[in-house]
């Protein structure tokens, strides 16, 4: 901005130069930030204008229906999402946190916590389709069924990296001031771990989960071989079990119209949900740290 | 500091009365307990990657036997003949990404810029969270909006415009020729373009904020304007760590399955290299295939087209942590 008016006092032609590229480029960089938000506001306002119209009791209250009939919703596909992301989230938070805490309270920089991090980084991206893969190769190839119980291991594979990160960046930002003070009145570690660092970093580990929750909410891929989909209602986790996300995959691939429909609500819950709880554990975090 | 004080501990309580014994060896006990249980979670992460690799690898190994290194070169995928050729879903992951990356790194960079030197303060927090939600949106609702909002716009008002311009032009024209209709490799790019666009957008501004603010304001006292701070300055410092957010993104966008597996069309065909017609990606044809595969070697082919796809990503991924914990040792030295 500064330069902007040395070069016109000095009518010098390379003060304009330097002037104009800076101008195209600070030009563009605005315009990367609007076509970044443009697509967020294009997808958000097609899912609620889509899905919005699909919003019924009924949705929540009956099976998912056949091609070309009438009502119907996705009452099994809705209960078989929430079992599974329940039980996942249960079986991979505890795991997750005490690797976690071994990363950053007994670790340090040796080299098994060293190797285990930057495992855990790579996992943390690693195709969730390939879990899913390694799920059926392990579990449902021996068994020869696809069941609600593999969709739930896959997804608690996918809870861990998640919940071991957060938990060691949070645990890492509690002062040492505070673990010293612990030691000092003779406080063994283990407590001093569970009762007073975790504790501290309790906010920090809890948006973590949140943000586990909020990714295999929306997760496909990993379910398409281990927990399939059902038409039907069931509570049994050795059977097929319904969930949203494969089956709007399959009604949105179809070419029936009310199975379209269903899917563009199921799109809107399931995106309302996963944004819902990101924002929450945003706020929720950032009100806790103030 | 942490090692000190684990040091004294012992000392402590072995000075401690004969009463108190039973309380010290219990938390003796407990202490190592509970660093077994952590240390047991944490060698569990090891022990699932190992799974996975070796899982794969006895899964996939009647089809490695039979097709050996040709897999990865032929390009015929016919499952009631047995014969499989991995080389067209190889070819579409990599131009899908590639496609990706060309759109998403310049965009990222100009996001990333926007919010460490541009934006004002009061507005960096709500953008960039914004920009980090379009990451939080499921895959499968790129996939549904992709197929039935975005591809329809796209083939009337950018396809159909670039096959009459570029399509006509002699050496590239290939790449832009046939019937716009929409779905197809250039789509999928584009989806997985927008899909990237936030890892790789907030790893740039993570490591474009700990530049030095020193270096910048010396740049800036010389004289110097907001374009070459960054492009001289910031970028040339952070080199390693925005390599590492590009190889990140690159990580994401070849094992995104269902938004590719919606918009690239799904035909295991190569017929010419117009990035407007359809193909197949590794991930869209494990998505389209495993259930409906029946066992043996068509399974196996599978599974071996998911083992090539964790093989990349692990390699691509491996690069990128390299790359920014480099960034982190030099951040330590100068600090």
């Amino acid at each position: 901005m500064i330069d902007a008016v040395a070069g016109k006092s000095r009518g010098n032609a390379v003060f304009t130069r330097r002037r104009v590229i800076n101008n195209i480029a600070l030009t563009l960089s605005m315009a990367a930030m609007a076509f970044g938000l443009f697509w967020l506001i294009w997808i958000l306002f097609t899912t609620v204008s889509l899905g919005i119209g699909g919003l019924s009791i009924s949705l929540f209250t009956q099976m998912t229906p056949s091609p070309n009939s009438d009502g119907g919703g996705l009452a099994n596909a809705i209960v078989g999402s929430l079992i599974m992301v329940t039980m996942a989230t249960l079986i991979g938070t505890p795991i997750g946190v005490l690797a976690g805490i071994y990363l950053a309270e007994y670790g340090g920089n040796g080299w098994l916590a060293s190797f285990t991090r930057f495992i855990n980084d790579i996992l943390l991206s690693a195709p969730s389709i390939v879990i899913g893969l390694f799920v059926y190769a392990i579990y449902v190839a021996h068994i020869k069924s696809f069941s609600g119980l593999a969709g739930v291991v896959a997804l608690a594979l996918i809870v861990i990296p998640v919940v071991v990160r957060t938990t060691e960046n949070m645990l890492k930002l509690i002062p040492n001031t505070l673990r010293e003070a612990a030691f000092a009145l003779g406080t063994p570690r283990w407590k001093v771990i569970s009762k007073i660092t975790l504790r501290a970093a309790r906010a920090g580990v809890v948006t973590g989960i949140l943000l586990a929750v909020a990714r295999i909410a929306g997760e496909t891929a990993p379910l398409l071989f281990t927990a399939l989909s059902n038409q039907f209602w069931t509570l049994d986790l050795t059977e097929p079990m319904a969930n949203l996300p494969v089956t709007i995959f399959k009604f949105a691939m179809s070419p029936f119209k009310n199975w379209q429909e269903l899917a563009w609500a199921g799109v809107f819950l399931i995106t309302m949900g996963v944004l819902g709880v990101n924002i929450l554990a945003r706020t929720f975090f950032s009100q806790k740290n103030s | 500091m942490d090692t000190a004080t684990t040091l004294a501990l012992p000392q402590i309580t072995s000075r401690q009365p004969d009463p108190k014994r039973p309380v010290k060896s219990q938390s003796a006990l407990g202490d190592t307990i509970f660093l077994n249980l952590t240390r047991l979670a944490a060698v569990l992460t090891l022990v699932v990657l190992a799974g996975i690799i070796v899982s794969l690898f006895i899964s996939s190994w009647p089809s490695i036997q039979k097709f050996g290194f040709s897999f990865l070169t032929e390009s015929e995928w016919d499952p009631p003949a047995e014969k499989f050729g991995a080389l067209v879903p190889i070819y579409g992951t990599l131009v899908t990404s590639l496609i990706a990356l060309i759109i998403a790194v310049p965009v990222s960079f100009g996001i990333a810029l926007f919010l460490t030197e541009l934006s004002p303060a009061w507005l960096r927090r709500p953008l960039g969270t914004a920009i980090e939600l379009l990451a939080a949106i499921p895959s499968i609702v790129y996939g549904m909006w992709g197929l039935l909002v975005f591809s329809p716009v796209f083939a009337k008002w950018i396809e159909a415009p670039l096959g009459a311009t570029l399509g006509k032009v002699p050496v590239i024209g290939k790449l832009f020729q046939g019937a716009p209709i929409g779905i197809g490799l250039l789509c999928a790019g584009i989806i997985l373009a927008i899909m990237i666009i936030p890892f790789i957008a907030s790893v740039m501004r993570d490591v474009f904020e700990v530049t030095p603010p020193m270096l910048k304001e010396s740049v800036y006292g010389l004289g110097g304007t907001t374009w070459e701070v960054v492009w001289k300055i910031v970028l040339p410092y952070t080199r390693a760590g925005v390599i590492g957010g590009i190889m990140l993104g690159l990580g994401r966008a070849l094992g995104e399955t269902m938004a590719v597996t919606f918009v690239i069309g799904n035909t295991n065909l190569l017929n010419d290299i117009s990035l407007f017609s359809s193909g197949n990606s590794i991930t869209s044809a494990l998505a389209n295939e495993f259930a409906e595969a029946g066992p043996g070697l068509h399974t196996a082919a599978l599974i071996e087209l998911g083992l090539v796809l964790f093989v990349i990503t692990f390699i691509v991924l491996a690069a990128s942590k390299l790359l920014l914990l480099r960034l982190q040792a030099h951040e330590g030295t100068k600090a």
